[in-house]
């Protein structure tokens, strides 16, 4: 018994911690559009690029956690995280992002160089060059980035934030049967997963063993998304690799909880016709792949875009310069952020139900459905 | 004449329109077919908006294709 439960908070553990090494985005991309031809002053021209360039600092991930900056002092209301780096040829390097000034410098740590270009860590030389390629890639030697970023610390903090309500909820069962505190909110959404979303889909017998994991994507995802609505400016699900580790994590455990019923219904689906079953193999084994990747692409995209025309409208506040034009736009971006709150708890009911689902056409029994 | 119609550009963005247009009429139909259900049977009315959100959050998930041809 005593190995057993160190052997599931190990494994705990190891979940949360591989949350914090696949979090940090290394996109570049500018998800904006920027094929912009418009005419206007020269101030509005400045505004929007402004006001892109702030939208993109919100979107992407970055290495110190920036409140808020005063552009005319340039002065950053905020503090540094620590850059962890796995440097080939000079190993282990840690120290604080404040070396890298926001970007503007190259950071020295035991006589390596290190400078950020596009958000990314590259090695240099005491002068901060860089050079691109072709493609305007840089060719420089690049760490293996293990940092704690903003996306990674807000993930840890909502793990620390979940482990506190959901312990002290369970402890205060100890009690008597009715819960006290902040699990009164707590406790009929979890009943409504394992009532709605868990026995219906994965049925009564097996519900058990997955009801964990559901419950922490479901919490998880949807703190995560309630967080990128807060002032804070950080956007954590609405980065294709935190969301690429949710989705791959359903699908590993469909695919190790698969039993001969499943891997029978993809490969040679009973009940059709010979021809179609052969057709049909390359199909459902797409289909293996493409349901989780719909799961990344879903949230991501919900999110993200969530995230942009919330800032846009923002942003276009600042574009009108008179009263009326100013505050419709302040009650539409209003309207539209009470929509970005349901849709923060909706994306995170579809893909705690669409892994129940999946889970659920892994375990099936074959006297069941059909 | 023939780059106006033809550019890539000019084709990309109507390509994200006929997106926006078919999520839009999936999500419409959606919705529609759900209050015709709740007119039959006012009682069910939660199970309904249930089933109607999460149809139209998965066709959403679709329609952001659209942001790719952008």
């Amino acid at each position: 018994m005593q190995s057993k439960l160190v052997i599931r908070f190990l494994t705990v553990l190891l979940f949360f911690f591989s949350f914090g090494l696949i979090a940090q985005d290394h996109s570049n991309k500018e998800p904006l559009v920027s094929h912009e031809k418009h005419e206007g002053t020269p101030e509005q021209i400045s505004l929007k690029a402004k006001i892109k360039e702030s939208i993109n600092h919100h979107l992407l991930d970055s290495h110190d956690f920036i409140f808020f900056s005063d552009s005319e002092t340039g002065k950053h209301y905020g503090f540094s995280l620590p850059v962890i780096l796995w440097d080939q040829e000079a190993g282990l390097q840690l120290f604080s992002s404040s070396k890298f000034h926001y970007g503007e410098e190259v950071a020295e740590n035991n006589g390596n160089y290190y400078t950020l270009y596009h958000n990314k860590v590259y090695k240099t030389d005491a002068e901060g060059t860089i050079t691109l390629d072709d493609h305007h890639h840089p060719t420089q030697a690049k760490p293996l980035d293990f940092s704690i970023t903003k996306s990674v610390l807000m993930i840890l903090v909502t793990g620390i934030l979940m482990l506190l309500a959901f312990v002290g909820m369970a402890k205060s069962f100890k009690k008597g049967p009715i819960v006290t505190g902040a699990g009164r909110f707590l406790e009929p959404i979890i009943l409504y997963i394992r009532d709605e979303i868990a026995i219906p889909n994965i049925g009564e017998k097996k519900h058990g063993k997955y009801m964990p994991y559901l419950l922490t994507v479901f919490f998880f995802v949807w703190f995560l998304n309630l967080f990128g609505l807060t002032p804070l400016g950080v956007n954590v699900t609405g980065n294709v690799t935190v969301t690429f580790a949710l989705a791959i994590i359903t699908f590993i455990i469909t695919q190790v909880s698969g039993n001969a019923n499943y891997w029978k219904h993809i490969f040679w689906m009973p009940g059709v016709p010979v021809p179609m079953k052969i057709i049909l193999a390359p199909i459902e084994l797409l289909g293996v792949i493409i349901k989780p990747f719909a799961l990344m692409i879903r949230l991501y995209a919900n999110i993200m875009a969530g995230h942009i025309v919330l800032m846009s409208l923002i942003g276009l506040i600042f574009v009108f310069q008179n009263w009326i034009g100013s505050s419709l736009t302040f009650v539409l971006s209003f309207a539209i952020s009470l929509i970005e709150l349901l849709v923060a708890l909706l994306q995170a009911y579809i893909f705690t139900m669409l892994s129940a689902l999946y889970f659920g056409f892994a375990v099936e029994e074959h006297d069941e459905a059909h | 004449m023939e780059s106006v119609i033809l550019d890539p550009e000019a084709l990309n963005l109507i390509g994200a329109g006929l997106v926006v247009i078919g999520a839009g009429i999936g999500i419409g139909r959606i919705g529609g077919s759900a209050m015709d259900a709740i007119a039959r049977q006012p009682e069910a009315y939660g199970k309904i908006q249930t089933a109607m959100l999460i149809a139209a959050a998965l066709i959403e998930g679709i329609g952001f294709a659209a942001l790719f041809a952008v």
